[in-house]
């Protein structure tokens, strides 16, 4: 398997590393253990600014399980090396981090060190955080450190042979782990590249799992979702303005493209929630990004080529009909509330079918607080065949773009949760 | 259970019920002619009771069974004072051409207008019949045992009431002040299981959605999102070719769709909403609704005022504001009628609350003479107000005026239900009181700002077909409704013995969207308003909040309940987390206090309710589980209202139009248990109930998060992004 | 002409093969259960099931059924009486209006097909998708914790 292999030699690469590595770089020391601070020895407002961090950072989307005590940890995280489950961030003395001093929590931020000397996997994505300021970090240590401490073990992470060994961990450092600069006067850019690390899901990896910065948002996967690209590939059919990008951050809807899905929906869960002007100033960076994109230079009219497409492909059209025309088909109450056709979502648009099928199979839930758009999953209505045929349908008749091959086996992978 | 009302094949239903008996006499408020209940309009014994020949009673009500339960009781009812088995009775509820007009079913009336006149009416059938088999069996009246339909003489002999009835005439003006039955299995206290529950758990025919008449075509109704807009004339031809169409109805802005098969019509309807809309009414001024009606010229009425002294100079002032969206009935089932037109007039199939006025809105939009239209009651999903009920009959009625003839069936999607039904009015209600430093309360000031609580229908212009007539049928005008019942004003009183006190209501006579009557009416907001005011006054006079309350209340039958409620709660040894709230609905009907235990996760605001108990007193109880159901609905209803809900507006439009815009309480997130207990009062009035935990439950709440996190939310919904908010970090 | 497998019988149905199964069940085969809510899977009254797994069927053209067996409430009464999770609605006098009451039990049957020893969090999330107007909730839950006790089983507490 290609995987086992890239696993193997990048395995090879780290230990050559690590071989070469000073020790001090392998093995970092403890920091004292403290008793927990007591919540109210923090300044309110730092609290408050610290909060609004973690939204931007969406901690809550990795330290929180479905279902589970906020900051506690436990969620899954599947990688290509592995599962990885996400660390308590509560103040827990025992299995928190009640006993970590503001050094430590820097430390772990910046270097990717958890408290006892240990590495932490760069699935947390400290190479983000180094560009984040002291004041920052100390704003957001002031926050989890208020939070109700839940002590609630961490799962043993499972991981492919021979990764279980953290201090593999200081030779990705050595090679991925730069320090960027705290202090940038595009805060867009600075939240966006730092706390908010948009590209851990929007910048594609290299076979070591760190992100190709050559590439940076060129579009990737994470979790069976494909990310599109933040930049002047943007595939969308409708300029992504600073406006429209801000309304779709802020409420997980933008009325010229479509509702945040997938592992975004949680990211504008928390944005909803998040200080405007910094959720603004990301938007402005990325509409700069995106303001090449051919949507952003000749918007795209909305495509319906339903009398062509029902003709030749009568079978799809039925599917649409009895099963998607009740919120989708023009005069249906979503298109009359003024909601994006489906031509202008950008999941029809991208190279893969994968992000339209999830939504298809898993519903969609409400991007932002309780309510906003959602979809019922259809998983159990249809077949793999009829699935595909509905998406094949949906290309055909909303976009100019070619079929998408395959479709029955992508079904089949999304609904085992397989993805690229 | 399932063998009754089997000829009645549609139109069941269920709630709760309660008696009122003065003294030894069924008469509850004897009138003029000293009878009681709605015997005082329809007087004669066959207006509300026939039986036949087979000795199976047939029982009219004017009243509407809403998913409240209301055959059961009354079945429940007459069964018992006719001594028939609840099998061999059978009732036709609200029917212009059968049934005696009993006005709308609102307010928790029924049991006091129907309940009462049946079973007075029953009472005097009862008498009738014992003394026609005491002529039969040749006894003494007061010898003849009757039960089961059966009259039996000391001796043994026994006639049955098929037999009797050729003996008499049920067309005889019914006599006041007859004695309820004395002997014999009662009915009336039992848990009765609900008549309408087996239909409805087999799928058999229940509502008027499931209405198939032979030859029914079926149709949709043509609108833009909501009140206030307009559509676009779309390409009538091209849909007109549709398969199935087979009538496109236009009147003025009216437009509906007729075809052959439901599906058919939903396609064309699509079809026809392709064109687009555009905003004809005002601009909607703000998006805070509550605040702009708050703005708005108001008429002050008053709504009670109790004497006392000025407080004293000492006493601390506090003062707050509380308020509400609007909210949304939100009936599960889309609204629906059926109607059919023959030799010049209409029959409408309705879940309507009031086939009465509903006839005369129909008779006016339709340019008929009453008695040309005939409206009959046949359930439709729980209603909880006005609802679009009465709207879908006017549309199904001037659709079906196009196929002479042929029934048609019109149901609305849901995204017009959301979008048109009537609102729940947005309110305000700012509380100011007095608090002495010996710990009591020495001045209290009401005042409630709101449109009136009914729009209901009297006229053409009271349906949205009529106002989209042209000429349009004028909008009906809004009046206060008088206390002691009040609208907007509706429990506005305070119960508690409180000096020197006194409320307005400002009654905002132009609506800036469309409301309605929504369950409870004002209660639901004042009780939330006055309830957590007290809970204020009594952190502020460091009292316990159940203890406070019963320093200011003299009523012995609240305290009661109030005391039974914290018992049974465990209050005294109550976890942090705790809210209690009562209110006496109306003050007129059943008293109803409760107490929850909540936990708050402080990190999103999450609200999770451990536990309620409540204590209810409906007077005496016709079947005490009946009036849990419906405290129990009420009660989770509420806290959906209280904690989640407001509809939503642009400035063109409505925009919750569905339940992903107007999400409501799931499962998730209900209670881990409600427990009610029935305090039963035997020959007591009985008292309405199933509006009376609306309040409570949402003061209960607000009183529960307080005391859990410090944080008092005075805005509705109480949400957990406010909680969230509020706690800040 | 489309064939359909529904409550264990064939049926021949004349429709467009677009049309949602909830409209050819109720005005084609007079199956009056699954009820019209809202025609967007909001709402889970039309819910049926679809080889043992709820669907709602507003969205399920039947022209996608095959010969997939379709299940609504009639089709769980037999000699003995209403069938296990209806009796127990009807025992817990689990209703109000009752609107959504075909949907509750249809999305219990699919529940209990899968597991008659669910926890009751397993529970309220598997019930989520269908809504109860009247707050008829916490009858709903007794009927479902009583339907599973019927069956052997039974709904375990497992929150703290
Ligand atoms: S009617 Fe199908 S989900 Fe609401
Ligand atoms: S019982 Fe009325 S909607 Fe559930």
């Amino acid at each position: 398997m290609t995987k086992s292999r890239t696993v193997l030699s990048g395995v090879a690469l780290i230990l050559l590393f690590a071989g070469v590595g000073a020790a001090s770089l392998l093995f970092r020391s403890a920091l004292p253990a403290i008793s927990p601070p007591a919540p109210d020895s923090f300044d309110r407002t730092l609290v408050k600014q610290g909060e609004g961090l973690a939204q931007i950072g969406n901690c809550t989307g990795c330290h929180t399980m479905s279902g589970g005590k906020s900051f506690a940890g436990g969620l899954a995280l599947k990688t290509p090396f592995g599962t990885i489950f996400s660390t308590n961030i509560t103040p827990a003395r025992e299995t928190g981090i009640g006993a970590w001093s503001r050094a430590a929590f820097v430390r772990a931020m910046r270097e990717g060190v958890a408290r006892d000397g240990s590495h932490l996997y760069p699935a947390f994505p400290y190479d983000h955080f180094t560009r984040a300021s002291d004041r920052e970090l100390e704003a957001l240590y002031a926050f989890l450190m208020t939070r109700p401490p839940v002590e609630q073990p961490t799962p043993a992470n499972r991981l492919v042979w021979p990764l279980e060994n953290r201090w593999l961990v200081a030779g990705w450092n050595l090679l991925f782990l730069r320090e960027g600069p705290s202090n940038d006067n595009d805060r867009g850019r600075l939240l966006a590249e730092g706390l908010a690390h948009c590209g851990g899901c929007h910048t594609p990896r290299n076979k070591l799992g760190a992100e190709d910065t050559a590439h940076a948002y060129d579009g990737a996967w994470t979790d069976g979702w494909y990310a599109p690209p933040l930049n002047a590939t943007s595939p969308a059919a409708q300029p992504w303005s600073a406006d429209a990008l801000f309304a779709y951050l802020h409420t997980g809807l933008s009325k010229t493209h479509a509702a945040a899905a997938g592992p975004m929906g949680g990211v504008t869960r928390q944005l909803s929630q998040a200080p405007d002007a910094d959720v603004r100033a990301i938007a402005t960076y990325f509409a700069g990004l995106m303001k090449d994109a051919p949507g952003a230079r000749t918007p795209l009219a909305a495509i319906d080529r339903q009398s062509e497409i029902d003709k030749s492909d009568p079978e799809g059209a039925a599917l649409f009909a009895g099963a998607c025309a009740s919120c989708h088909a023009p005069g249906a109450p979503m298109m009359q509330q003024g909601r994006p056709p489906l031509s202008w979502g950008t999941p029809l648009r991208v190279d893969s079918p994968h992000d339209t099928l999830h939504v298809i199979v898993e519903g969609l839930a409400s991007p932002a607080g309780p309510t906003g758009p959602t979809m019922p999953a259809f998983g159990n209505d249809f077949t793999d065949r009829q699935i595909a045929q509905i998406v094949a349908y949906l290309r055909a008749r909303f976009t100019d773009l070619p079929p998408w091959p395959d479709l029955e086996q992508a079904v089949a992978a999304v609904r085992k949760g397989v993805g690229q | 259970m399932s063998t009754i009302s089997r000829r009645s094949l549609l139109g069941q239903g269920a709630l709760v019920v309660a008696f009122a008996l003065s003294g030894k006499a069924v008469a509850q408020e004897p009138k003029k002619s000293g009878l009681p209940g709605d015997l005082e309009k329809y007087p004669e014994l066959d207006s509300w009771i026939r039986i036949d020949t087979e000795g199976r009673a047939t029982v009219f009500t004017g009243k509407a069974e809403l998913g409240q339960g209301l055959r059961t009781a009354l079945i429940q009812i007459a069964a018992d004072e006719l001594c028939v088995t609840p099998g061999n009775v059978d009732l036709i509820t609200a029917d212009t051409a059968r049934t005696p007009d009993e006005g709308v079913t609102a307010g928790s009336h029924s049991m006091q207008d129907s309940g009462t006149a049946i079973l007075n009416a029953a009472a005097n059938v009862r008498a009738l019949l014992t003394d026609a088999a005491a002529w039969r069996l040749v006894t003494a009246a007061d010898q003849v045992e009757l039960a089961d339909g059966i009259a039996s003489a000391p001796n043994g002999q026994q006639v049955s009431y098929g037999e009797l009835v050729a003996a008499f005439s049920l067309h005889v003006v019914a006599k006041p002040d007859m004695p309820r039955r004395t002997k014999g299995r009662r009915l009336i206290g039992e848990d009765f299981p609900r008549v309408d529950i087996p239909a409805k758990v087999s799928g058999g025919p229940a509502y008027v959605q499931d209405m198939r008449l032979p030859g029914m075509l079926h149709g949709r109704v043509v609108r833009c999102p909501s009140d206030g807009t307009r559509l676009k004339d779309a390409d009538f031809d091209v849909v007109l070719k549709l398969p199935g169409v087979e009538k496109i109805v236009r009147e003025g802005r009216f437009t509906a769709v007729i075809a052959r098969t439901e599906w058919q019509a939903v396609k064309a309807q699509r079809a026809l909403q392709t064109a687009g809309w555009e905003r004809t009414g005002a601009p909607l001024a703000s998006t805070d609704l509550t605040k702009t009606v708050r703005g708005m010229p108001a008429e002050d009425v008053p709504i009670f005022a109790y004497p006392g002294p000025p407080a004293p100079a000492d006493a601390r002032t506090l003062k707050v504001t509380y308020t509400r969206p609007c909210l949304l009935h939100g009936s599960i089932g889309p609204s629906c009628a059926v109607a059919q037109w023959e030799n010049g007039g209409v029959t409408v199939w309705s879940h309507t609350q009031g086939v009465g006025p509903l006839r005369k809105s129909l008779a006016e939009l339709l340019h008929l003479p009453p008695e040309k239209v005939r409206c009959i009651h046949v359930e439709g999903s729980g209603c909880y107000g006005h609802n679009g009920a009465d709207d879908v009959a006017g549309d199904a009625a001037l659709a079906a005026r196009a196929v002479p003839g042929k029934p048609v069936r019109l149901q609305w999607m849901r995204e017009q239900e959301h979008g048109w039904e009537p609102l729940g009015c947005p309110m305000t209600v700012d509380l100011e009181a007095q608090l002495g430093t010996d710990g009591r309360i020495a001045g209290w000031r009401h005042q409630v700002w709101s449109n009136e609580h009914n729009d209901r229908p009297t006229s053409g212009g009271g349906l949205l077909a009529g106002r989209e007539m042209e000429p349009p049928f004028p909008a009906q005008k809004s009046r206060p409704i008088p206390m002691p019942e009040g609208g907007g004003a509706r429990n506005g009183n305070p119960l508690y013995a409180l000096p020197n006190a006194s409320g307005v209501f400002h009654f905002v006579a132009d609506r800036p969207v469309r409301v309605s009557a929504l369950r409870g009416l004002g209660a639901h907001m004042n009780v939330f308003a006055i309830e957590s005011f007290m809970d204020e006054l009594a952190l502020a006079a460091k009292a316990d909040p159940v203890a406070f309350r019963l320093l200011h209340m003299k009523d012995e039958r609240a305290r009661e309940c109030i005391e039974k409620a914290a018992a049974a709660f465990g209050w005294a040894a109550r976890k942090k987390g705790s809210g209690f709230a009562f209110a006496r609905y109306k003050n007129l009907g059943a008293y109803c206090a409760l107490a929850m235990e909540i936990e708050v996760d402080r990190a999103t605001g999450a609200i999770d309710v451990r536990r309620i108990v409540a204590a209810v007193d409906s007077g005496e109880a016709i079947s005490p589980d009946g009036i849990r159901n419906q405290i129990e609905g009420g009660i989770v209803q509420s806290l959906s209202w209280t904690s989640t809900e407001a509809v939503t507006f642009d400035p063109t439009h409505r925009t919750s139009f569905d339940w992903s815009a107007y999400p409501i309480v799931r499962f998730p997130s209900v209670p881990r248990s409600i427990d009610v207990h029935v305090i039963d009062r035997p020959g007591q009035p009985f008292l309405g109930t199933g509006e009376a935990s609306q309040g409570p439950a949402a003061a209960a709440l607000a009183n529960a998060i307080a005391d859990a996190t410090g944080l008092r939310l005075r805005d509705m919904p109480l949400g957990a992004d406010k909680i969230k908010e509020g706690l800040g970090s | 002409m489309i064939t359909l497998k529904i409550n264990d019988t064939q049926h021949e149905v004349e429709a467009e093969p677009d049309t949602p199964l909830l409209y050819v069940l109720r005005n084609d085969l007079a199956l009056n259960a699954a009820k019209f809510g809202c025609g967007l899977g909001q709402c889970g009254s039309c819910t049926v099931l679809v080889d043992d797994r709820p669907v709602y069927s507003c969205l399920v053209p039947i022209s996608s059924l095959g010969t997939r067996q379709v299940r609504t409430v009639e089709g769980l009464a037999n000699a003995e009486g209403p069938g296990v999770v209806p009796a127990a609605f009807e025992a817990e006098q689990a209703a109000q209006c009752g609107y959504c009451i075909a949907g509750m039990i249809m999305r219990a049957e699919g529940l209990l097909s899968r597991t008659i020893t669910p926890t009751e969090s397993e529970l309220r999330q598997y019930m989520a998708p269908n809504l109860c107007r009247c707050g008829t909730h916490m009858r709903i839950l007794a009927a479902v914790r009583r339907a599973a006790v019927a069956m052997g089983g039974g709904v375990k507490e497992d929150r703290p």
